[in-house]
């Protein structure tokens, strides 16, 4: 056996690099919080993500590098993820600062677990070894359990962690189950196996319930429906930067795993769960979030439904073509962007205790903090799938490859779909600029501005979202990129 | 030496425009807010007119000009850039555009001057013609979707301008929410011309669509892309059945609905279709279906504007009436007199508009003609502008629109596009419509006009309504100079605007129609390999007979208008006891027409219910954890952690266990009982 060598370690260099950060800032914690402020420790955190930024671009120089035995594999597909998931937590971290503050959240434990979550979702987007995957699935998922638990004295919070350990456990029992028959059918755990294995025709029939059970197992990461229950809840109850970052990383994460699973693995038979699943995400997504009067809420059912449209671009896939895959992987990418900034939005303007999460307290808000309220709008309309927002192209491309295919039903389904969703958002934006102020949040709510690294973060993600939208093609020409090496 | 037109500087403009005012105008006084915000969209009018002057002199083989900015996107062989287009169409719609949009602008430096958030209007307009102007001169329908949505964006800002009155964010809302329906078939239309001509370009797609005939045998690929891009169309252009978010848009500034919810941005669906002429003219389905539907709407906007006592919705029924008219012109495959309809309608119907502003300013607020009355002495501009638009849309000779009318009413009478689909008893039909609409255009718009101008002064004091608190409780005054200038200039202009098309039959050689004959041909060309091969070109004898009919025709919608005229005059100058008699006769019919055939309600038992219904199915039976807003923050406050867990132990998890069970079970068994195949 080869002995692991440095190119070993470059394949997981950026998932090093946050390790290391997230040790260093539990070790540095007892020095630096005594009495005094704890946002050093987050600026640390953050200086993390950009070092896995930087490490990442490191590795894109020499692309389809395999370590570790064949079980890490750095090409374009891993790459794009791992960007999206720095750059998502980057500003998820820099969104917090002053929220663990605000809150009390205990900052040590807070920031170093952002860090080791993105450490596993980072493994699941370059692992091709199934078992590696289930590994960095589980770092991923623990980090996120305890992260959606983290306003302590706070019952739902408790209780969103408590919910979404359960069920989650429960579901990575299903992942694990059919990675265990796929080893059962196929004799390997590796996807770089399995693919040439499936592809020859031929195969162990038990090879489609290991499908079944890693679909289950996945759907309930990306929040799919049915497998979505979960979320509202714990999206309610979790702290709101740390919702900012798990309805966009750890999806992101899971999404990739689902790519290699369905795509690079050649696995069979998944056509019409996708599809039916798609349809069921978009639609209970959006008459779920129709009558939703808490926020967050309203966006966690609003994720379930771009889970639903991401799905889409799964289902058009079929001929293992780059576009819908590229699609899917454009979406996760503008979708991180955009989604990331709302609930930003809502971490800011929560205040202590989350007590302002209702639409009703954004009444006004455009007098009171016009820029958060106009960015807040344009992250809602690329939501909507407004043109100049990269929601729009993310909405395009899907629903273009999705006709490609076919997929005349589901892209219709799709459109009315999001013509919907145009309500809620909507509903939103009126609120913030057509509804007064109302007097009795005159005290205290919304009083205070947006600090500098709220901003900064805010600022990104709403550049990021309108670069996506009026230059989509530079990050689309990487999902193809990405989509290429996915099926090679 | 090859021209470079510099296209891109004429939406850049107003968007730089908008950008500042946006940015900074609220530090800026009134009058430099008013400079910037007329001050760019003057420029790129100026620059329009520039491009016109160099346009004409272009080579034939330049046309259309197409001018490259950036690569945008590119998606294996697909490609869309960033690019304009400018053909004989492009252009009179952007000097429509720029001219009537600058005048407006002009206009509500005085209309606007009493209102707060003055630079956030300015702002807004200016954005509104950035994007109309990028809809304009989109050299793709990708480029163009993106002024679409744009210009809805603008108009959504611009309908809520007066924020805090909650109907105006509710038609904010719903103009919003309707026309996402027109996109859902403008998305697919386009997705559909990806996937058959792998291009969204007009040049690549009209050149591919050449080679298909027409589809005369039956419904094909051209009808179902043309159809579902009529879908956007009837959206925008407030067709039916999608008309509905129009009249509430009138809830907006009196210039918005002159420049967007008349001139302009409603008129982009005419204007898509005219665009497209390559993909309509080869499927007789689609533009037998976008004729009814033209028809159809012209006539049912125009019985329930009879009724409408609000002098600004009166005018946005004329609006949906004249936008079927246009509709219809598509629809027979007259494009060019469609968009000479467009034009004149801009001209005159901008200036019903302002001048409706105008009285509106003059009676601080009132918008219903039943407290008007009488108003011709006091506000004799308005009144003389007033009566050029007035008997413009009306189709009186020489005037504007008889010019544009009489040539939809011809072509509908005359036109062999739809034979295929139907005989000349459609013809007849959308003739006779169209006619009877002419009357009722006439007869609504002189009721307006007496109404308003004549009789005696009926409003009291008209401070109740507080539009402006400047000037509360006045009498009628006539409005600022800056107001009335655009007044006059498009009086002019609805006068005069109709002889650049006058028909052979009157003895004009009709030079709107041979300019934009270039962008038609490829259809007429289309229509001649298609029904009408083997058709002998018509003798001198019967060019003459046709020229009869035509002038015959033109009579009988002479006559018709001056019959409306005679009616409104009875009704409304001579016998005013008369309008309540025939009311009362009519009955439970005149309610139903006043009330709009109760087609909002209609829409909201269809559509709204149910889907409310189901939501609120979910919310109250699915969606188990939900708690009432009120609720959760007193929960935050106490955080009572026995309620929490009460509502823990109420098998949440359980049921939520059950559920992802239950769809794992199905997963399963489906993918097991595949494998066992």
């Amino acid at each position: 056996m080869n002995p692991i060598t440095n190119t070993d370690y470059v394949t997981i260099l950026p998932e090093l690099v946050l390790a290391a950060f997230g040790l260093i800032v539990m070790l540095v914690e007892p020095f630096v919080t005594k009495g005094g402020s704890r946002k050093p420790l987050g600026y640390l955190a953050c200086l993390g993500a950009l070092a896995s930024l930087a490490a990442t671009w490191y590795q894109a120089g020499s692309p389809y590098t395999q370590g570790f035995f064949k079980m890490v594999l750095v090409d374009h597909f891993s790459v794009f993820f791992h960007v999206v998931i720095a750059l998502v937590l980057f500003v998820a971290l820099l969104g917090s600062l002053d929220y663990v503050e605000r809150q009390h959240i205990r900052a040590g434990e807070f920031y170093a677990l952002m860090l080791f979550g993105a450490v596993g979702m980072d493994l699941m987007s370059s692992a091709t070894e199934l078992v590696l995957i289930f590994i960095a699935l589980e770092i991923s998922s623990i980090s996120t359990y305890i992260l959606a638990g983290m306003r302590r004295r706070v019952a739902i919070s408790a209780e969103a962690s408590l919910k979404y350990f359960l069920l989650g456990s429960f579901a990575t029992g299903f992942f694990l189950y059919g990675v265990s028959l796929m080893f059962g059918a196929t004799g390997t755990t590796s996807i770089l196996a399995i693919g040439p294995q499936l592809h020859a025709g031929g195969f162990n029939p038990l090879v489609f319930a290991a499908v079944a059970l890693m679909f289950v197992g996945l759907g309930f990461k990306i929040a799919s429906a049915p497998f979505h229950v979960w979320t509202p809840d714990v999206y309610e109850g979790a702290p709101a930067p740390v919702v900012a970052f798990m309805s966009t990383a750890p999806k992101a994460a899971a999404f990739a795993v689902l790519l290699r699973v369905l795509f690079a693995a050649w696995t069979p038979g998944w056509f019409w769960p996708v599809w039916i699943s798609a349809a069921l995400s978009m639609t209970l997504g959006n008459i779920g979030a129709l009558r939703q009067t808490n926020i967050k809420r309203m966006l966690a059912y609003s994720s379930i439904a771009h889970a639903g449209y991401l799905l889409v671009a799964f289902a058009a896939s079929k001929a293992a073509d780059t576009a819908g895959i590229s699609a899917a992987i454009f979406y996760t990418a503008a979708y991180a962007a955009m989604n990331v900034g709302a609930f930003l939005v809502i971490s800011h303007l929560a205040g202590e205790g989350e007590r302002f999460v209702a639409i009703d307290d954004y009444a006004g808000l455009s007098r009171r903090q016009p820029a958060v309220a106009a960015s807040l709008a344009l992250l809602l309309l690329s939501l909507i799938g407004i043109p100049a927002t990269g929601g729009f192209f993310a909405k395009f491309y899907v629903f273009s490859a999705a006709l490609q295919a076919n997929l005349v039903g589901l892209t219709i389904l799709g459109l009315i779909n999001s013509g919907i969703a145009a309500y809620y958002y909507l509903r939103v934006i009126v609120v913030m600029y057509m509804r007064e102020h109302p007097a009795e949040h005159e005290h205290g709510h919304g009083a205070e501005r947006i600090t500098i690294p709220e901003g900064v973060a805010l600022t990104l993600s709403v550049l990021a979202t309108l670069y996506l939208g009026i230059m989509p093609n530079r990050v689309l020409q990487l999902a193809i990129e990405a989509a290429k090496d996915l099926l090679r | 030496m090859t021209t470079n037109l510099h296209l891109w500087l004429i939406p850049l403009l107003p968007l730089a425009g908008a950008a500042l005012n946006g940015l900074l105008g609220r530090g800026l006084s009134k009058r430099a807010v008013a400079i910037i915000g007329v001050g760019f969209p003057g420029a790129a009018f100026a620059w329009a007119l520039v491009v016109a002057s160099r346009f004409v002199a272009l080579p034939f083989e330049r046309i259309p000009y197409t001018e490259y900015i950036l690569p945008w996107i590119a998606a294996g062989s697909f490609q869309a850039n960033i690019a304009f287009y400018l053909d004989q169409l492009s252009l009179v719609m952007l000097l429509v555009v720029t001219g009537v949009g600058l005048l407006i602008h002009v206009y509500s430096v005085g209309y606007m001057e009493h209102e707060g958030g003055y630079y956030r209007f300015f702002a807004y307009l200016n954005l509104f013609m950035f994007f109309m102007l990028m809809l304009i001169l989109a050299d793709n329908y990708l480029l163009m979707f993106v002024g679409w949505e744009g210009v809805g964006l603008a108009s959504y800002l611009l309908i809520g301008f007066f924020f805090l009155k909650q109907s105006a964010a509710n038609a904010g809302k719903k103009a919003f929410i309707v026309n996402r329906v027109g996109d859902f078939g403008f998305l697919l239309g386009m997705f559909l011309l990806i996937r058959h001509f792998d291009s969204l370009n007009f040049a690549d797609v009209f050149k591919a669509v050449s080679h298909y005939p027409v589809e005369t045998a039956g419904a094909g690929l051209l009808t179902a892309i043309s159809l579902l891009l009529m879908v956007g169309a009837t959206g925008k252009s407030a067709q039916l059945p999608l008309y509905v978010w129009l009249p509430d848009a009138m809830e907006g500034p009196t210039p918005v609905s002159a420049l967007i919810h008349a001139a302009t941005m409603v008129t982009a669906g005419i204007y898509m279709i005219a665009r497209s002429n390559p993909l309509f003219s080869r499927s007789p389905i689609a533009l037998t279906v976008v004729a009814v539907i033209g028809c159809l709407t012209a006539i049912f906007a125009a019985t329930i504007g009879m009724t409408q006592t609000d002098i600004k919705r009166v005018l946005a029924y004329s609006t949906i009436s004249q936008l079927g008219y246009m509709f219809m012109a598509c629809g027979v495959a007259a494009y060019s007199a469609g968009i000479f309809h467009l034009m004149t309608h801009a001209f005159f119907k901008a200036l019903l508009f302002l001048c409706a502003g105008s009285v509106i300013h003059a009676l601080s607020g009132e918008q219903d003609m039943r407290r008007m009355g009488g108003l011709r002495k006091q506000i004799p501009w308005t009144f003389w502008t007033m009566t050029a638009g007035t008997f413009a849309i009306a189709g009186f000779p020489p005037l504007a629109g008889f010019f544009s009318k009489d040539e939809i009413l011809w072509k509908a009478w005359s036109t062999t596009a739809l034979r295929s689909v139907a005989g000349p008893a459609l013809n007849y039909t959308l003739w006779t419509l169209a006619l009877l609409t002419a009357g009722l255009t006439s007869f609504y718009m002189f009721r307006l006009w007496f109404l308003t101008f004549f009789g005696e002064f009926r409003g009291g004091s008209a401070d109740a309504h507080g539009h402006g608190d400047a000037h509360a409780s006045h009498s009628p005054h006539e409005s600022p100079g800056i107001m009335l200038g655009p007044l006059v200039l498009l009086a002019i202009l609805s006068v005069f605007g109709g002889w650049a098309g006058v028909p052979h039959a009157l003895g004009g050689s009709n030079r709107f129609d041979q300019f934009l004959a270039p962008v038609i041909q490829s259809s007429s060309e289309a229509m001649s390999a298609g029904q009408r091969a083997g058709e002998p070109q018509p003798e001198a004898a019967e060019e003459h007979a046709e020229r009869n009919a035509e002038l015959a025709l033109t009579a009988a919608s002479v006559g018709v208008a001056a019959i409306g005229f005679g009616f409104a005059w009875l009704f409304y100058f001579k016998r005013r006891d008369l309008p309540a008699r025939v009311t009362a006769v009519l009955g439970g019919i005149y309610d139903t027409v006043r009330d709009k055939y109760y087609v909002d309600e209609l829409y909201h038992a269809l559509f709204v219910r149910p889907i409310v219904g189901i939501s609120n199915f979910f919310w109250r039976d699915i969606d188990v954890g939900v708690i009432d807003a009120t609720v959760n923050g007193a929960a935050h406050a106490s955080q009572d952690v026995s309620d929490s867990l009460r509502r823990m132990q109420s098998g949440n998890i359980r049921s939520y266990a059950g559920w992802i069970a239950t769809g794992a079970a199905l997963v399963i068994v489906y993918m097991i009982w595949l494998g066992a195949r």
